[in-house]
């Protein structure tokens, strides 16, 4: 399964390109090269590593360049956090491929999950304890990745903020740090809601 | 919270046996407590202790850790399973994401309906002998080493020697093309922390049978059917 990368968040911290993956001839290419350690994508070529499987990716990129905490005990606060939100954003990803009879009630599990199992927690931790960013004073991995799926969230389910304060300052303060204000610009490498296009070529590529 | 660090989920695998494996690994020693009612786990999460409203759970250092990933990362780093620099924990990452995608086939098998069980058997087999056994197979072959990163054992060596032998459960000779992976289960498996893990006695827990189902379906009010990948 295709699976969208929260890696282009990053660009807030460096520039990249990218390589669109459009026919399954450029997908069997990559894997005959060898350059698919699992033959999956995503694929970051970084650091002369061909990295694979999305977490390690982004455990890499937050790890060289400090969103990771300052201790063992914050990189496990962030881990919990982010490993909680992909289980939301898992939902998300799949929703464009699953079938048009099952969608209403994907749609209904989305909010039911953003609004009683995870939007509380983020709502709790940044009220106890009153700081800007979640763990440790300090802007991390963690805050990127709520911020994109309170994004990803509000295009489903637009006033799905409206029962948490704190996360609508949160995400307000995150839409100004420059990096991220920047990637949320027109232009940026930032990339829009799955569209028919976008579902037809993951399958078209993936096809047996 | 005692000193050592205390297992919360049901009585089998599911996905706190890789935690139990990496906590025996490191020579960790731990407790466990059992759900075995829906009582149970209300309690649980009345208290407050599931961040997310689920397990695992494990009390360690002062954390009600959730999230079995993040809970593995953080006993790796603990105790130097995870690799000497960036670079080492990158590489350890990815073969571990690729054995974890492996045993999440397994994982979802006791709860398919028979006819399900049959294509999903014959999809790990798949998966493990054409996706994932020749890369590390490969790995082992390209560097000659006994462990698969940075020549000292470590969190991806404990991971991949779970998944072999799961897959092993659903079928004994699925190693046979794979002379590499031979040699490296025996020499994991000789390592004494292991080697008392792999005894009788030990904390591992033994294949999901139909009670462990049954207690996961009336603990979570999970009676729907579970779908194949």
């Amino acid at each position: 399964m295709f699976k969208y990368s929260s890696v282009t968040q990053f660009s807030c911290l460096f520039q990249f390109e990218e390589v669109y993956l459009e026919t399954k001839e450029q997908y069997e290419k990559l894997i005959k090269d060898g350059f698919l350690l699992f033959q999956q994508v995503p694929l970051v070529e970084i650091d002369g590593m061909k990295m694979v499987q999305t977490r390690a990716i982004m455990s890499y990129i937050a790890g060289k360049y400090n969103l990771y905490g300052k201790d063992l005990k914050e990189r496990a606060l962030i881990d919990m956090y982010v490993e909680g939100l992909s289980d939301l954003m898992q939902m998300i990803l799949m929703f464009p491929f699953s079938p048009p009879d099952a969608k209403e009630k994907n749609l209904e599990s989305i909010k039911e999950r953003a609004t009683n199992r995870y939007f509380p927690v983020f709502e709790k931790v940044l009220k106890q304890h009153g700081q800007d960013f979640l763990v440790g004073n300090k802007f991390s991995w963690a805050d990127v990745q709520l911020m994109e799926a309170i994004l990803a969230v509000e295009e489903k389910v637009p006033d799905v903020l409206s029962g948490f304060p704190q996360l609508q300052v949160f995400k307000s303060k995150m839409s100004n740090m420059p990096t991220l204000k920047k990637f949320l610009q027109p232009g940026s490498p930032r990339k829009p809601p799955p569209d028919a296009h976008y579902v037809e070529t993951v399958l078209k590529i993936f096809k047996k | 919270m005692s000193t050592k660090p205390k297992l919360y989920y049901f009585n089998g695998r599911g996905k706190m046996e890789s935690i139990r494996w990496l906590l025996a690994a490191a020579g960790v020693e731990f407790e466990e407590e059992f759900l075995e009612t829906r009582d149970q786990y209300e309690k649980l999460l009345q208290g407050g202790s599931l961040l997310f409203q689920q397990v695992p759970m494990v009390e360690i250092d002062g954390m009600r850790m959730v999230q079995t990933r993040a809970i593995l990362s953080y006993i790796a780093a603990k105790y130097n399973l995870y690799g000497k620099d960036l670079k080492e924990r990158a590489l350890i990452d990815m073969y571990v994401g690729g054995t974890d995608d492996l045993m999440g086939f397994i994982l979802m098998f006791p709860f398919l309906s028979a006819e399900d069980k049959e294509k999903q058997h014959v999809l790990i087999v798949q998966k493990a002998t054409s996706r994932y056994f020749p890369v590390y197979e490969k790995v082992l072959k390209d560097h000659g080493q006994d462990f698969l990163v940075g020549n000292n054992f470590s969190w991806a060596d404990v991971h991949l020697l779970e998944a072999i032998l799961m897959v092993e459960e659903k079928k004994s000779d699925v190693l046979s093309g794979f002379p590499q992976l031979q040699a490296f289960k025996a020499r994991i498996s000789s390592i004494p922390a292991i080697k008392k893990f792999l005894e009788p006695g030990s904390q591992r827990k033994p294949v999901p049978d139909d009670k462990y189902v049954e207690t996961v379906r009336r603990v979570l009010r999970m009676y729907y059917d579970v779908k194949a990948n």
